[in-house]
């Protein structure tokens, strides 16, 4: 069902500009210019987590501390290799995209674990960053209790996402 | 906080991999990397470029626009500090709208109009007003029904349906974010 999904979205897209008498090549050519701005402004953060992330991964000082804390997982039935994921989800969204692709490298996108991630990735925002970038720019110093109910959403979504999948899947 | 988790990242992994002998692995693992950077920069570069194109069409007749204003009318009862047809709605709105077609790029320039206007509301001006944090609320869920980029990686490791994670993400982020709205209703009454 989920196939239909996006072509339907672009056909749709694509019928009401073309009833209301849009160029719509031209509109398409356009905004898809700006991908380039988009891509140079991602691209050192993305170059800077994935190296750093992959190094940490690779280090295997994670596994020392996630067996640790094994017995609290299992009670979550939160696979231990998506812990990671879940802790870093709030705090740098192109770090937990890196921890995505190497999930999705190592255990394969339709695999139990690639959907989880992938949901976790794709259902909550980067919580530190929107406050910073937001709140930055108005000269906000005072945040009184945004984290809090940011971080509270952001627990519910990777629950939630858990939730979700064991039941799709 | 990202300069800091950066540096965690790296001397935690180079010492433990130091103390652990597992130094050579590091080493093949900072050039692997930055191959695993190339693919995916241009990977994603390929797919935002046709979202943001299709998008763009969507703007330009006058779509987004259309949705913001049947937006407005929700956003009366999320956002009640807000006065009426206060020009603050349409910025939430399409700001709302643009993330829910995962096109973040458009959603944050909106976001920040957005921010700059409920700060012209706003009595102290260094203090987060009750609707900011709730518009952030609603951002840092993530209410999203297209993630574009987590798609986009799906396509890139070869999934067989890479959109069949949709229906699971739409539920979760759609429970993350009323679970947000409680939670900065109860704190908003608590700190009154």
């Amino acid at each position: 069902m989920s196939s239909f999904f996006i072509p339907m979205l672009i056909f749709l897209v694509i019928l009401y500009a073309s009833l209301k008498k849009i160029n719509v090549y031209d509109s398409f050519t356009e905004g898809s210019t700006e991908s380039f701005g988009m891509i140079l402004k991602l691209f050192p953060s993305m170059l800077a987590m994935i190296v750093a992330v992959n190094v940490f991964l690779k280090s295997g000082i994670l596994e020392a501390f996630i067996s640790l804390i094994e017995p609290i997982l299992k009670l979550l039935y939160l696979p231990s290799e998506v812990l990671p994921m879940a802790i870093i989800r709030p705090i740098s969204g192109s770090s937990s995209l890196a921890i995505l692709n190497n999930i999705l490298t190592n255990h394969g996108p339709d695999s139990f674990l690639g959907r989880l991630a992938s949901v976790m990735q794709g259902s909550t925002d980067t919580t530190f960053y929107v406050l910073t970038l937001y709140f930055g720019s108005v000269g906000i110093k005072k945040i009184r209790y945004s984290l809090w109910a940011g971080l509270f959403a952001d627990l519910i979504g990777i629950l939630s996402s858990i939730l979700f999948v064991h039941l799709f899947f | 906080m990202i300069n800091k988790l950066w540096i965690f990242f790296l001397l935690s992994g180079i010492l433990y991999a130091f103390f652990t002998g597992n130094m050579e692995v590091i080493n093949k693992e900072i050039t692997a990397s930055l191959n695993t950077v190339f693919t995916m920069c241009t990977q994603i570069f390929v797919v935002m470029a046709l979202w943001l194109g299709i998008m763009r069409i969507a703007k330009d007749a006058g779509l987004l626009d259309m949705l913001s204003r049947k937006l407005s009318k929700v956003l009366k009862v999320i956002f009640p500090e807000i006065p009426e047809n206060h020009e603050s709605f349409s910025f939430i709105a399409s700001n709302i709208i643009a993330n829910f077609f995962g096109l973040g790029s458009a959603a944050t320039p909106f976001g920040l109009k957005a921010m700059k206007s409920l700060q012209t509301l706003n009595q102290k001006k260094d203090t987060a007003s009750r609707s900011m944090i709730t518009f952030l609320v609603i951002n840092t869920s993530g209410l999203t029904i297209v993630p574009t980029t987590v798609i986009s990686l799906r396509m890139l490791h070869k999934s067989a349906n890479p959109t069949d994670i949709l229906i699971p993400t739409i539920l979760a982020t759609v429970c993350a974010t009323i679970a947000g709205l409680i939670m900065d209703r109860i704190l908003a009454r608590r700190s009154r």
